[in-house]
């Protein structure tokens, strides 16, 4: 369950996103990009989220998750597609030899703070 | 009010992470991250991988476990530097993270060391998403899991750079398909090398502690 500690660094990030003349104000939403290959089930951290939310400027936050894409490019034919099943071999060419363009993102993008 | 953050989640360990990084390789030190499900045989490797290398390799371990000492105590008995890392913490209960081995290693002459293995807590989840400054990961995977443990952990076994099939004496007893096994972790990671070990019997043993040495010495 590591998606607890990654809950708290997400509140810990938001709150120090926060201009220190608005110390006061609610945040009402948190935007997150999380790949598809990243080792965080959005339901757990959801969860985990609103345990650590408690009690803190994002106490009544919602949590937007956009999942990405697990894309890869061949670096033998340059072949560009989206994983869908759990193979790493290039469609085209058959080559073992490609690199992950995305879907390891675990990232906050932005907050929304209440209109004050 | 919309406020851009665009920051990494896992920056703070990412940071740590660096920072370990470059002090093990100041130090010359060669850094493995050993990881697998519960029970795979890290530890009974790690022992049978200590007696090959040692003294010719001066070695240490930082082992990782949720919340005993067992498997530093049988450490031990290699005679090697055993620092022992319980994360029963709060929120810190599967992985090893970047800081923890930070402080560990506070704990070791690192001058003194050339290869410092991990033994990362057993979960095949979440120490592959934990950075820890580590040179190699290497996972392990024993013949009495499912063959299919890669395609249903596919990060683990595309963040590794070689894979451990343990256990093998045991194939006689079982149904297991090794093959398969084999083929799901080639359709994960295509070139990772798979070491098929017994670390009851020493099988396999010659070409791992090979490539181990090989990377070692490279460092
Ligand atoms: N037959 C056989 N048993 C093994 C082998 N390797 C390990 N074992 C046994 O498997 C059990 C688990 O081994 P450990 O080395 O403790 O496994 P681990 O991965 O360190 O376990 P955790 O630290 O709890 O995650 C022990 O009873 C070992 O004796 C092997 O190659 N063959
Ligand atoms: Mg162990
Ligand atoms: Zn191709």
């Amino acid at each position: 369950m590591h998606e607890l500690g990654i809950a708290m660094q997400i509140v810990e990030i938001a709150t120090s996103s926060i201009p220190d003349e608005m110390k006061n104000v609610q945040v009402e939403s948190v935007n997150l990009k999380v790949g598809k290959l990243t080792a965080v089930v959005p339901e757990n951290l959801r969860f985990c989220f609103d345990i650590v939310a408690k009690d803190t400027l994002l106490s009544d936050a919602k949590l937007y998750i956009e999942e990405i894409p697990v894309v890869a490019r061949c670096k033998d034919c340059n072949n560009e597609w989206t994983i869908k099943e759990p193979v790493f071999t290039c469609k085209k060419c058959k080559s073992g030899s490609i690199e992950i363009i995305s879907g390891r993102e675990l990232n906050i993008e932005s907050i929304e703070l209440a209109d004050v | 009010m919309e406020i851009k953050v665009v920051r990494k989640v896992l920056d703070v360990n990412d940071t740590m992470a660096e920072q370990n990084r470059k002090m093990f390789s100041e130090k010359g030190i060669f850094v493995l991250n050993v990881m697998s499900s519960p029970g795979s045989g890290k530890t009974a490797i790690l022992e049978k991988t200590l007696s090959f290398i040692m003294p010719d390799i001066k070695s240490a371990v930082i082992v990782g476990d949720i919340c005993t000492s067992n498997d530093a105590d049988i450490l031990a008995k290699t005679n090697v530097p055993v620092v022992q890392v319980n994360t029963g913490e709060f929120g810190g209960d599967c992985h090893l993270a970047a800081h923890v081995i930070g402080n560990a290693a506070n704990n070791l002459d690192l001058d003194d060391i050339d290869f410092l293995i991990v033994e990362n807590v057993g979960n095949l989840v979440c120490p592959a998403e934990f950075d820890i400054g580590e040179s190699a990961r290497v996972v392990v995977l024993s013949v009495t899991e499912g063959e299919d443990k890669p395609v249903k952990y596919p990060l683990m076994f595309r963040e590794c750079n070689a894979a451990l099939l343990n256990k093998v004496d045991l194939l006689p007893y079982l149904d297991y398909d090794k093959e398969m096994a084999i083929g799901y972790i080639h359709q994960i990671n295509p070139d990772m090398p798979v070491f098929e070990i017994s670390a009851k019997t020493e099988e396999g043993f010659d070409p791992w502690i090979d490539w181990l040495k090989k990377k070692v010495r490279q460092m």
